[in-house]
C-alpha cells in the first residue's frame, strides 16, 4: 500500500489541471468553459490556424472526415463504455455490438427496408440498442467479471455474423444510401461538407457529457461506484446491484447505438465488416488509455487513439499492433490513465472475493 | 416482556458435508444489545451471514419484525432494517468517506436514473438531505473531519468506525456488528464500547459478535454462545461467566472434564 | 436440411467433432490450467496457438523445404522421414508456443502481480521503443534500430519502476492480456511473410482413409490427433499429479498464498504452468495445421474463443473437464451446424456458452477452485 502511494504523489501533480480549474471564481469558470466549447465547435478551422495546423493536421485525409468519422465517435462510444466499464465496472468486450445496433437499425430504417426520416430513425436506432443491452445484460450480469467478458465478446461477434448472413439487412453486403440528418439554414449535411456533422456531433458530445455527470454525481453514480469497489458489500448495502448494473449497461449501450447511428447517417453505408471485434478493442483502449471512469480522460483517450494513426502515418497500418502494445504498457505503468479519476487514483478498484 | 425484533428459528447452514449452523434458535428483543460469542469457527460469522441473508439457510426461518425473511435478496432485507459491518473491513475504497455513508443513506432513497438526469426537485432534495444526515453520523462516530478523504487512506481505527457510519446510514432496526473492535488496543475498545452503547441508547438494537469476552460481558444485555454450530447457552452476562458449557467452549475442554 | 441427410452423415459428423474436440481440448488446457493458478483468464492464449501454427508453417516450408505448392505429390509418402517431419514439427510448434506464453507471462502479466523482472522490462522497453519510432519513420529498419538503441536504458528505469512491486487489480490483468492478445496478432498479421492472407500450409500427409466407423471415413490424421491428444493429456496429468513442480502447481491453484508461506516459488510454479499450456497449444497447432492444412494471423480469436468455452462447459481449473468440454463443444458445433448451416457454427459456440454459463455457471464438472484436482 505504502509502495502504491508513493508512486501515486510522484506522479499525480502533473495533472492538476481539474482541481484549479474548480479553485477558479465562477465568472472565470464560466468564460474559460464557454471559451472552450466555442473553440470546440471551431474544431474543423483548426488546421488552417498557425502552430496548431500543424500539430493537428492529419497527412493523406480530411481533417474535417477524421473528425466527424473516427474522433467523433470515438468519444462518444469512449463516453459511453466508460459508464459500463469506468462507472460500473463491468467489462464488455462486445460494446462494437451496440455501435452496430445502432447504425443498422438506422440502415434498415432509413434505406434498407423502409424510408423512415432521419429524425425518425435517430431515437429508435438509441432504443434498439438500448434494448439490445437489456436482452445481453439480463442473463449475462449476474455472471462473474471474467466470464462476462467473454460473453459480451461473444455477443459483439453474433451481432456480427448476424449481420453478415442476413439478407434483410443486407448480408455481407451491408446497406447504402443511409439518411443524412435534414439540412437546416446554413448547415447543409452532404458528403462534400463534413462541418455540420461536427457541429451536430459535437452539440451531442455536450449532452450526452451533462446526463453522464448528472448521473455520476447522483444516488445512481453512487450506486455505480460501490458496485465497482465491492458488489457484495454494495447489496448489503441496500444497493439493487442487479438493477444498477443493468442500468450501466442499457445507458452505456445506448450511447454506442447513438454514435453508430451517427456513424451510419455520416458515411452513408454500413457492412458487417465495420464491426469487427478488433473496434471493440480499440474502444476499450481508449477508455483505458484515457484513464478509466473519468470522463475527461476517456474524452481524451477517444480522441489519442482516433487521431493518432491518421497523424502519423506510420501508425495506421500498424494501429492495432500499437493499441495491443499500449493496452500492456498502460496497465503495467499507469493502470489509472493519463487522466485519472478524480476522487481515487487507483484506476479500475479491484472486485472482493465472492464470499462476504 | 420485551418486544422480539428478530427471530432465528431452527437455523441449519450446512456447505457440501460440513455443517456450519445446527438447528440454532435465538431471538433480539427490540433496543438491547446481543452478545454473540464463541470460540473460532464456531458459527459466529456464519449466523450472521444467514440473517443478513448472504446464505440461505439449509433448513429453519429467520424472522424480522414477524415477517419472514427466507426468499428475500440481501439488499431487500436491508431495506427491511438489518444493517451490518464486517469482519474484514469492506468499505468501497476509492470513494471518500461521506460518499461511503451516502451508499447507505441512498437504499431508503428514490431518485431514479430518469430523475437523476433531469435533476428534479425530489433529487435535489434527496441529494441534499443525504448530505447532511452522512455528515451527522460521520460527526456521531467522531470522524466528521475525515469526510472527505478516500476510505482507503483512512486511519485503521476510522476504517471500522466508518463501517458503523455506513451501516446507520441505511437507517437500520438492527445493527449487526462482526467483531468491530478487532485489532484495537484497550483504550481504542473502550472508546468503542461507548460508541455501541450510544448506538443502543439513540433506539437501535445491537447484534454484536465479538471475540473478547470483556468487551461483551461489559455491554450486552443478553449473550448467546455458538459452539461447533451450536447454540450451547443464552442468558444474562453474569450467568454466562459461569456457565461450565461455555468455559469448557472457551478453554477448550472436554465435556466429560467439565 | 432434412432427417435423412442428418442421420447419414451423422456418424461422419461425430467423427470429425470428436477430432475438433481434441484439438479445442488441448488449446483449453491452456486456459484452464492459468486459470487454476493465477484465477486469470488468459485471452492472449489463442494467439500462443496461433504462433504456434506458424511455427509448423516454418519448420515444414523453411526447415525441411516442403513447398507450398505440392500439394498431391506428398515427397515423404511413407518412412522414418515423415515420422521425423512430423515429430520435429511438433516439437518446434510446442517450442514457439511454449515461449511464446513464458515471454507472455514474464511481459504482460508478471510485472502486474507487482514481480516485474528484467526480462520484461526489456521486452517492454523494446516494445515501446518500437511504437514510440513508429511516429517518426515508416521504415522497419529504422524503427528496429531506434527501438534496439532505446531498450537499454528504458529497461533501467522500468526495472526500477518493478521494484515498487505495485500489485494491480484484477481487471487490469485482463485488459493487458487483451492488449497482448491484438499485439501478438497484428504483429503476426504485419511482418508475417505476407500479409493478412490464408496461408496453406503444406500437406506432408496423404489423408488416406484408414478405417471405417459405422459409415463414417476415419482418416489418418484425425487417428494422429486423436493419438496425440490422449498421449499430450495423459503426460501431462502425470507431470502435475506424480511431480515436485507437479505438486507445485497444485498447491499454487490451491491457495498461492499459503503456497508461497511455505516455500513454494510462486512465479516459477506459474512460469512452468504457461510453459505447459503454450507447449500444449503448440502441440494442438501441429495437429490443427494436420487436420485443416492452414492458418492465419487471426486464426487464434475464434478457436481460442472456443477452447475456452470448452474449458468452461467441462469445469474451468479442471484438467479433465478441458477434455469433457472440447469434445461436447465439437459435436455440438459439428450437429448445429448441421442443421442451421454452417454460417452460424460461430454462433452455436457462443450460445453454447452462454448457455451453459446461464445454468452451470462453474461448468459441467464444476470449477476446482481450491481443490485439489487441477
Amino acid at each position: 500500500m505504502s509502495l502504491t502511494e508513493s508512486f501515486r504523489q510522484r506522479t499525480a501533480p502533473q495533472l492538476r489541471v481539474g482541481s484549479r480549474f474548480r479553485a477558479l471564481p465562477k465568472s472565470a469558470r464560466w468564460s474559460l468553459g464557454a471559451l472552450l466549447i466555442a473553440a470546440c465547435y471551431l474544431t474543423p478551422y483548426w488546421p488552417d490556424v498557425p502552430v496548431l495546423g500543424w500539430i493537428v493536421n492529419t497527412p493523406g485525409t480530411s481533417f474535417e472526415n477524421v473528425l466527424t468519422d473516427q474522433i467523433m465517435m470515438f468519444i462518444l462510444v469512449a463516453l459511453g463504455l466508460n459508464v459500463v466499464v469506468g462507472f460500473a465496472g463491468l467489462l464488455d468486450l462486445g460494446y462494437v455490438g451496440f455501435y452496430a445496433v445502432g447504425a443498422y437499425t438506422t440502415a434498415v430504417m432509413t434505406s434498407g427496408q423502409f424510408s423512415w426520416p432521419w429524425i425518425a430513425a435517430m431515437p429508435l436506432s438509441i432504443l434498439m440498442a438500448m434494448i439490445a443491452g437489456v436482452v445481453l445484460g439480463t442473463p449475462t450480469l449476474r455472471l462473474r467479471g471474467d466470464y462476462l467478458a467473454i460473453v459480451t465478446l461473444g455477443f459483439g461477434e453474433i451481432i456480427r455474423i448476424t449481420a453478415n448472413n442476413s439478407d434483410w439487412l443486407g448480408g455481407p453486403r451491408g446497406i447504402n444510401k443511409i439518411a443524412r440528418p435534414p439540412s437546416f439554414g446554413p448547415f447543409e449535411f452532404s458528403v462534400l461538407n463534413a462541418k455540420p456533422y461536427w457541429y451536430l456531433g459535437f452539440t451531442v458530445i455536450l449532452i450526452v457529457i451533462f446526463v453522464l455527470s448528472r448521473l455520476e454525481n447522483s444516488r445512481v453514480g453512487r450506486a455505480w461506484s460501490a458496485v465497482r469497489e465491492d458488489e457484495d458489500a454494495a447489496e448489503l448495502m441496500g444497493v439493487n446491484t442487479f438493477k444498477f448494473k443493468l442500468w450501466a449497461f442499457a445507458i452505456g449501450a445506448a450511447i454506442g447505438g447513438l454514435a453508430g447511428a451517427l456513424y451510419a447517417s455520416k458515411v452513408g453505408f454500413v457492412n458487417p465488416d465495420n464491426f469487427q471485434l478488433q473496434l471493440s478493442i480499440l474502444f476499450l483502449a481508449a477508455v483505458v488509455l484515457g484513464g478509466t471512469g473519468s470522463m475527461y480522460g476517456v474524452i481524451m483517450g477517444g480522441i489519442l487513439v482516433a487521431w493518432i494513426p491518421e497523424r502519423f502515418r506510420g501508425f495506421s497500418t500498424r494501429r492495432y499492433f500499437v493499441f495491443g502494445v499500449v493496452l500492456v504498457l498502460v496497465m503495467v505503468f499507469r493502470p489509472q490513465g493519463i487522466i485519472p479519476r478524480r476522487t481515487a487514483a487507483a484506476g479500475i478498484a479491484e472486485k472482493g472475493d465472492t464470499n462476504v | 416482556m420485551s418486544e422480539v425484533l428478530l427471530s432465528v428459528d431452527q437455523v441449519t447452514m450446512q456447505f457440501g458435508g460440513v455443517t456450519a449452523l445446527d438447528n440454532v434458535s435465538l431471538h433480539i428483543n427490540k433496543g438491547e444489545i446481543l452478545g454473540l460469542i464463541g470460540p473460532n469457527g464456531a458459527g459466529k460469522t456464519t449466523c450472521f451471514n444467514v440473517i443478513t441473508g448472504v446464505y440461505a439457510p439449509t433448513m429453519g426461518t429467520v424472522s424480522f419484525d414477524n415477517k419472514s425473511l427466507l426468499g428475500l435478496k440481501r439488499f431487500q432485507i436491508t431495506k427491511r432494517g438489518i444493517a451490518r459491518t464486517f469482519q474484514n473491513i469492506r468499505l468501497f475504497p476509492d470513494m471518500s468517506a461521506v460518499e461511503n455513508v451516502m451508499v447507505g443513506i441512498d437504499a431508503h432513497n428514490k431518485t431514479s436514473v430518469v430523475g437523476a438526469i433531469l435533476g428534479g426537485p425530489r433529487s435535489r432534495r434527496e441529494e441534499k438531505e443525504g448530505r447532511e444526515r452522512a455528515h451527522e453520523l460521520l460527526k456521531f462516530i467522531g470522524i466528521d473531519d475525515y469526510a472527505e478523504v478516500a476510505a482507503r487512506n483512512l486511519p485503521y481505527g476510522h476504517q471500522r468506525r466508518l463501517e458503523i457510519a455506513r451501516a446507520l446510514g441505511t437507517n437500520p432496526q438492527l445493527l449487526c456488528l462482526d467483531e468491530p473492535a478487532a485489532g484495537f488496543n484497550p483504550a481504542e475498545k473502550q472508546e468503542l464500547n461507548e460508541l455501541v452503547l450510544k448506538i443502543r441508547d439513540q433506539g437501535y438494537t445491537v447484534l454484536l459478535i465479538e471475540h473478547d469476552m470483556n468487551v461483551v460481558m461489559k455491554i450486552s444485555d443478553r449473550i448467546a454462545v455458538l459452539d461447533f454450530g451450536r447454540k450451547i447457552a443464552e442468558g444474562l452476562p453474569e450467568e454466562m461467566r459461569n456457565n461450565p458449557d461455555v468455559i469448557a467452549a472457551y478453554l477448550g475442554v472436554p465435556d466429560d472434564a467439565a | 436440411m432434412s432427417n435423412w441427410l442428418i442421420y447419414r452423415t451423422f456418424w461422419d459428423l461425430t467423427v470429425s467433432g470428436i477430432v475438433l474436440g481434441l484439438i479445442y481440448a488441448l488449446v483449453a488446457l491452456g486456459y484452464t490450467m492459468v486459470y487454476g493458478v493465477l484465477r486469470l483468464i488468459n485471452f492472449a492464449h489463442s494467439e500462443i496457438f496461433m504462433v504456434g501454427t506458424f511455427g509448423v508453417l516454418i519448420s515444414l516450408t523453411k526447415v525441411f523445404g516442403i513447398s507450398l505448392f505440392e500439394d498431391g505429390q506428398y515427397p515423404y509418402r511413407s518412412g522414418l522421414m515423415l515420422v521425423a517431419i512430423l515429430v520435429a514439427s511438433t516439437v518446434a510448434a510446442m517450442v514457439v508456443s511454449g515461449a511464446g506464453a513464458v515471454v507472455l507471462e514474464r511481459t504482460a502479466y508478471r510485472p502486474l502481480r507487482g514481480a516485474g523482472d528484467a526480462y520484461g522490462a526489456v521486452v517492454l522497453a523494446f516494445l515501446t521503443g518500437l511504437i514510440a519510432s513508429f511516429l517518426f519513420t515508416d521504415s522497419m529498419m529504422v524503427d528496429l534500430a531506434i527501438a534496439a538503441v532505446i531498450t537499454g536504458p528504458l529497461s533501467v528505469v522500468y526495472v526500477r519502476i518493478f521494484r515498487k512491486g505495485r500489485q494491480a487489480p484484477r481487471l487490469a490483468f485482463l485488459i493487458s492480456a487483451i492488449g497482448s492478445s491484438m499485439a501478438l496478432a497484428e504483429a503476426v498479421a504485419t511482418w508475417g511473410p505476407d500479409e493478412r492472407v490464408i496461408y496453406k500450409t503444406p500437406r506432408v500427409l496423404e489423408k488416406k482413409v484408414l478405417f471405417n466407423f459405422l459409415g463414417a471415413d476415419v482418416r489418418i490424421d484425425y487417428v494422429i490427433v486423436a493419438l496425440g491428444a490422449i498421449l499430450m493429456m495423459t503426460s501431462l496429468l502425470l507431470f502435475v499429479n506424480r511431480t515436485r513442480l507437479g505438486r507445485g502447481i497444485r498447491a499454487v491453484a490451491q491457495d498461492a498464498e499459503t503456497a508461497r508461506i511455505l516455500g513454494v516459488n510462486v512465479n516459477s510454479v506459474i512460469l512452468v504452468t504457461f510453459l505447459l499450456g503454450g507447449a500444449m497449444a503448440g502441440g494442438a497447432a501441429m495437429m490443427f495445421t494436420l487436420v485443416y492444412d492452414q492458418t492465419r494471423f487471426n486464426i487464434g480469436f475464434l478457436l481460442g474463443v472456443k477452447s475456452f468455452t470448452a474449458a468452461v462447459l467441462g469445469g474451468i481449473g479442471n484438467i479433465k473437464g478441458a477434455l469433457l468440454g472440447g469434445i461436447v463443444l465439437g459435436l455440438a458445433e459439428n450437429y448445429g451446424s448441421a442443421i442451421f448451416g454452417g454460417q452460424w457454427k460461430d454462433v452455436i459456440a457462443f450460445i453454447v456458452l452462454l448457455t451453459v454459463l446461464m445454468f452451470r455457471p462453474t461448468g459441467i464438472l464444476g470449477e476446482s477452485l481450491g481443490k485439489a484436482r487441477v
